[in-house]
């Protein structure tokens, strides 16, 4: 751009105020989209939850059969199938999500207690290009792993043949189940966990943690107790991150548990953990191909909408959280 | 600081130190060549509410302890340093409990290191290293568990630090954080009122002692520093500039209490403010560079320092 | 100091812990939890590379890099990734040219200007929500959006009125969608951080708010600029879920029109993800030795990038070891 000669005031507003605007629009423009984007999966969503009703939640029938029903309705829209009851999936996505969440909590926490406090130097040094490592490796990597070496390990050498018949006229159990989908799960979500914890204890102020070791509390306890504490909207942020990246994991979980809609059944005792199980974002991938069937469509879109909506609560319930431990975090003065 | 070479400021001050044993005004050169005039105060009072005088105001000596100080700790040559720099130099000092020792010395003079060495506080640097020894009760440090040593030798900083917690669980945090017995509340609760008692504050937040601490002025949140320093029974009470930070009221709230308590505690601060020491302390030791220049009981230091250095530092001379 | 004997002060594990009862039971099992946590990482971390690269090794070979893929029934013996290849290239090209000026735009405008309040917060919260968003769900929103007919030019139409609403083009757009956040998160830190006084200096000068921005402030941001488009490329990369329903899901690139660039763009295709994805047990490909081998370079690829993004960030970003 050629260089401006000395502008008068009234030049410069005027660019000043094009500029503004321009951008503003762009932004405004991202605004906007999105605003479509929720009105119209809701809009596409609504006759699957309208012919349902609150049944759309509950639990009957096998899933698989019923989404191959809607795909197969007739041309005639008034003859639409859309019967659903899509609880396994629900129920599917809420274990999966929630145990990778406290695990992958638990592991980030001692992780991060580890890395900042007690890891000698070079350990220090090596832990955060691996940390970065595993956030950054693509989820289909992770379920390639998973489907090739983990499932059938799990189901040639862990789960037995006498397991297996148990329930055999129930349930297949090859190995691909919620305990392999959780364990990847957990490894995927855990590293932008432990890199957002890291950094809230190492900017725990010095003043705390020499405090408390003037107190003769020892160096794990002063970590516990006043670290940890003082980290805590920096965790309850980094645990709504990862269930939200949790929940919208598809492509994994519909390499490692995809196979079948089902909803595990706790009363199996220790077979619960061997069960398959398909949660929403997988049966949405599964389910794309045949987008262009009309209600099938619309119940993706359903399946998008609810999830939609998980992510919206879950931000809801993490700005409250944080608001609720503001009067302990005042930075001391 | 052109005052130094200015022989009338120097006389001044001599005259006035050799005097009732007070401080002089801060030595300022303004017109040199001006004939000094004096400024008569304005009818009613220059907004003050008794139309004080122009003259600094007379400063307390609060009455020293009668009983024989026991010695405490002890250093015994030590020496600290921060990689190749020497933050101090071979300093061989007593704490004694009954009374209350300052360390006093301009910036960067070693008197915080050394002050964070007796609690081994330093240890938290990684480019520390230590010589010569300390004495805790005539034990070496180094031969216990430095967890212990901290409860026996308990630190205030100079900006408060109570913790992200309640009043209570601040004051009983030492208390809980020791061992895997969790004692419970009521367990606790003798002893963090007398804690909050001994430092003065119980009055002011006993009706609520699940109170965030981070909403206390700054003034009650060191005096609830104190407490739960106090709480884990302490023999040895270091004060890193503890009034810094703080308004009057506060400090002279804090200075009574340090008197209160050197009876039961060993007390050694370090502090930038010598009027402080001249009001708090029953010793003194002058830290230069590193060096321990002067020792001695406070009176004979700000009124006859044996240095010439402490000399031109009492005076004001530098600083 | 050479006169007198030195301690040095313990800072091995040992050292500490010795003078046993300030850590109870229960410290002490953490303390062993702490650093089984730590080592489990490295270990998970070693495990995944080294199993890719013996695999990776083992399967890939320069003729795969460099064929096309050859459609027919056995995967295993026919042809390799070179057309995944490109469409991996292609579309994080597209996306990344499509993020990095909005991106940038965005923070551009919450930083410097950001009036009215309200709609800075809307849009901050709304950059939230894109990063919040499942990228499935993004990737069906797409659709959505682009079969719409007036968007046939995207794509081709299959039926007059309906267009098939899968393309490198509108790939690339939804794309863009899961890089934005990452690119705007780091411009506006990096914004931020450039002081105030060096704002204040070119405003004295009498530049206006715009000129600043261009000449002074953006290249003075550089820095985080090239991170948050670097990670942004990282995340483009690696997601499968939009390429799955956005690309059309062709073995080869299938390019529509007659007209040569333009026609790739409208076409279809497949990358990378998409390939190991059809490779793997679950797909139709059923050959997980390509599987591995384009993996392989897909991980390649990856920490590559992430490479660059330690370039940039040479020594200025958060380290743990300082």
């Amino acid at each position: 751009m050629a260089a401006r000669g000395p502008q008068t005031a009234q030049q410069r507003d005027r660019t000043d105020q094009r500029a503004e605007f321009l951008l503003g629009a762009l932004a405004s423009a991202v605004l906007v989209l999105i605003a479509f984007m929720i009105a119209f999966v809701f809009a596409k969503a609504w006759p699957s939850f309208a012919h349902n009703g609150l049944d759309w939640f509950g639990a009957g029938g096998n899933v698989d059969e019923q989404l191959t029903g809607i795909f197969n309705s007739p041309a005639d829209p008034s003859d639409y199938v859309y019967t659903l009851h899509a609880w396994p999936l629900i129920y599917g996505t809420a274990l999966i999500t929630g145990a990778a969440v406290l695990l992958g909590t638990l592991v980030s926490l001692l992780s991060a207690m580890f890395i900042v406090e007690f890891a000698p130097g070079w350990i220090r040094a090596i832990l955060q290009p691996v940390v970065r490592l595993l956030a950054a490796v693509p989820s289909v990597i992770y379920g390639l792993i998973g489907i090739i070496v983990l499932v059938p390990f799990f189901g040639n050498h862990v789960i037995g043949p006498a397991r297996k018949e148990s329930v055999q006229y129930v349930i297949q159990l090859d190995g691909s189940s919620i305990l392999v989908g959780t364990l990847v799960l957990t490894v995927m979500i855990t590293p932008i966990m432990i890199a957002i914890t890291v950094d809230a204890l190492r900017s725990v102020p010095r003043n705390w943690t020499e405090g408390a070791a003037a107190l003769g509390v020892n160096r794990f306890r002063a970590l516990r107790t006043v670290g940890l504490r003082a980290a805590r909207p920096a965790i309850v942020a980094a645990a709504i991150l990862a269930t939200a990246r949790a929940l919208g994991e598809a492509i994994m979980l519909s390499m490692v548990t995809g196979s079948v809609a089902f909803a595990p059944n706790p009363l199996d005792g220790v077979t619960f953990f061997f069960e398959p199980t398909r949660t929403l974002a997988a049966q949405i991938v599964e389910g794309a191909e045949g987008l262009s069937v009309k209600p099938f469509g619309q119940t993706m879109y359903a399946f998008a909408a609810l999830l939609l909506i998980s992510s919206a609560f879950l931000s809801f319930g993490g700005w409250l959280a944080r608001r609720s431990m503001r009067k302990y975090t005042l930075a001391p003065r | 600081m052109d005052s130094l070479s200015d022989g009338r400021g120097m006389d001044a001050s001599r005259t006035l130190l050799a005097g009732a044993g007070q401080m002089p005004p801060p030595v300022r050169r303004i017109a040199p060549q001006a004939p000094a005039t004096i400024v008569p105060p304005p009818p009613g009072g220059n907004g003050h509410a008794s139309g004080a005088t122009l003259a600094p105001p007379k400063l307390q000596r609060l009455e020293r302890a009668d009983a024989p100080a026991i010695e405490r700790m002890r250093t015994e040559q030590l020496s600290i340093a921060y990689g190749e720099k020497l933050a101090v130099n071979a300093v061989s000092l007593e704490v004694r409990q009954g009374e209350v020792l300052a360390l006093i010395g301009p910036s960067g003079c070693g008197k915080t290191t050394l002050l964070r060495s007796l609690n081994r506080l330093v240890d938290l640097t990684p480019t520390a290293v230590r010589g010569g020894r300390i004495l805790l009760d005539g034990e070496d440090v180094d031969g216990f568990d430095v967890t212990h040593l901290r409860r026996r030798v308990g630190m205030l900083f100079q900006q408060p630090n109570p913790f992200p917690m309640s009043i209570f669980d601040n004051v009983a945090y030492g208390l809980r954080e020791r061992g895997s017995k969790k004692p419970s509340r009521k367990e606790l609760e003798p002893a963090v009122t007398e804690a909050l008692h001994r430092a003065g504050l119980l009055e002011e937040v006993k009706d609520d002692l699940d109170h965030p601490a981070l909403a206390l002025s700054g003034g009650q949140q060191q005096r609830l520093c104190i407490a739960r320093s106090l709480a884990v029974g302490p023999e040895v009470l270091l004060l890193d500039e503890p009034c810094s930070a703080l308004d009057p009221l506060s400090t002279a709230t804090i200075e009574e209490t340090v008197l209160q308590l050197r009876s039961e505690v060993a007390i050694v601060i370090v502090t930038h403010n010598l009027q402080q020491a001249q009001r708090v302390a029953d010793h003194v030791a002058f830290m230069y560079l590193g060096d321990l220049i002067e020792y001695g009981e406070v009176e004979q230091v700000f009124s006859a320092p044996t240095a010439e250095r402490t000399r031109e530092y009492v005076s004001g001379g530098f600083g | 100091m050479s006169a007198h004997a030195q301690t040095r002060l313990p800072t091995g594990l040992i050292g500490r812990i010795r003078g046993s009862d300030s850590w109870s039971v229960g410290d002490r099992i953490g303390l062993a939890a702490a650093w089984g946590a730590g080592i489990l990482l490295c270990l998970i971390a070693a495990a995944i590379v080294l199993y890719m690269l013996v695999r990776g090794v083992q399967y890939l070979s320069l003729e795969l890099l460099f064929s096309h893929p050859q459609p027919g029934l056995d995967q295993s013996k026919s042809g390799g990734f070179l057309d995944p290849l490109q469409g991996t290239l292609a579309l994080t090209v597209i996306a990344t040219l499509i993020a990095a000026p909005v991106g940038v735009g965005i923070a551009v405008w919450l930083t410097e200007y950001g009036r009215p309040a309200w709609l800075a917060r809307a849009v901050e919260s709304g950059v939230e929500i894109v990063a919040g968003t499942p990228s499935i769900v993004l990737a069906i929103f797409g659709l959505l959006v682009f079969q719409e007919g007036i968007f046939s030019f995207l794509s081709y139409e299959a039926t007059p009125g309906v267009s098939f609403g899968r393309s490198f083009f509108i790939a690339g757009m939804i794309m863009s969608l899961i890089a934005l956040p990452l690119v705007v998160g780091a411009s506006r830190e990096a914004l931020h951080s450039v002081p105030r006084h060096v704002r204040e200096a070119s405003y004295a000068l009498g530049k206006d708010r715009i000129s600043t921005i261009r000449r002074v402030l953006l290249p003075a941001s550089r820095r985080g600029i090239g991170t948050g488009v670097a990670l942004g490329m990282g995340r483009i990369v690696g997601d499968t879920a939009i390429v799955v329903v956005l690309l059309g899901a062709t073995l080869q690139n299938d390019p529509q029109g007659g007209i040569p660039g333009l026609g790739f763009l409208q076409g279809t295709g497949s990358t990378l993800t998409t390939y190991v994805y059809n490779n793997s047990p679950v797909g139709e490909g059923g050959s997980p030795e390509k599987a591995y081998a384009a993996a392989f370079v897909l991980l390649l690829i990856v920490i590559g990038l992430n490479f660059v993004i330690d370039m940039i960030t040479r020594g200025r970003g958060p380290s743990w070891t300082r």
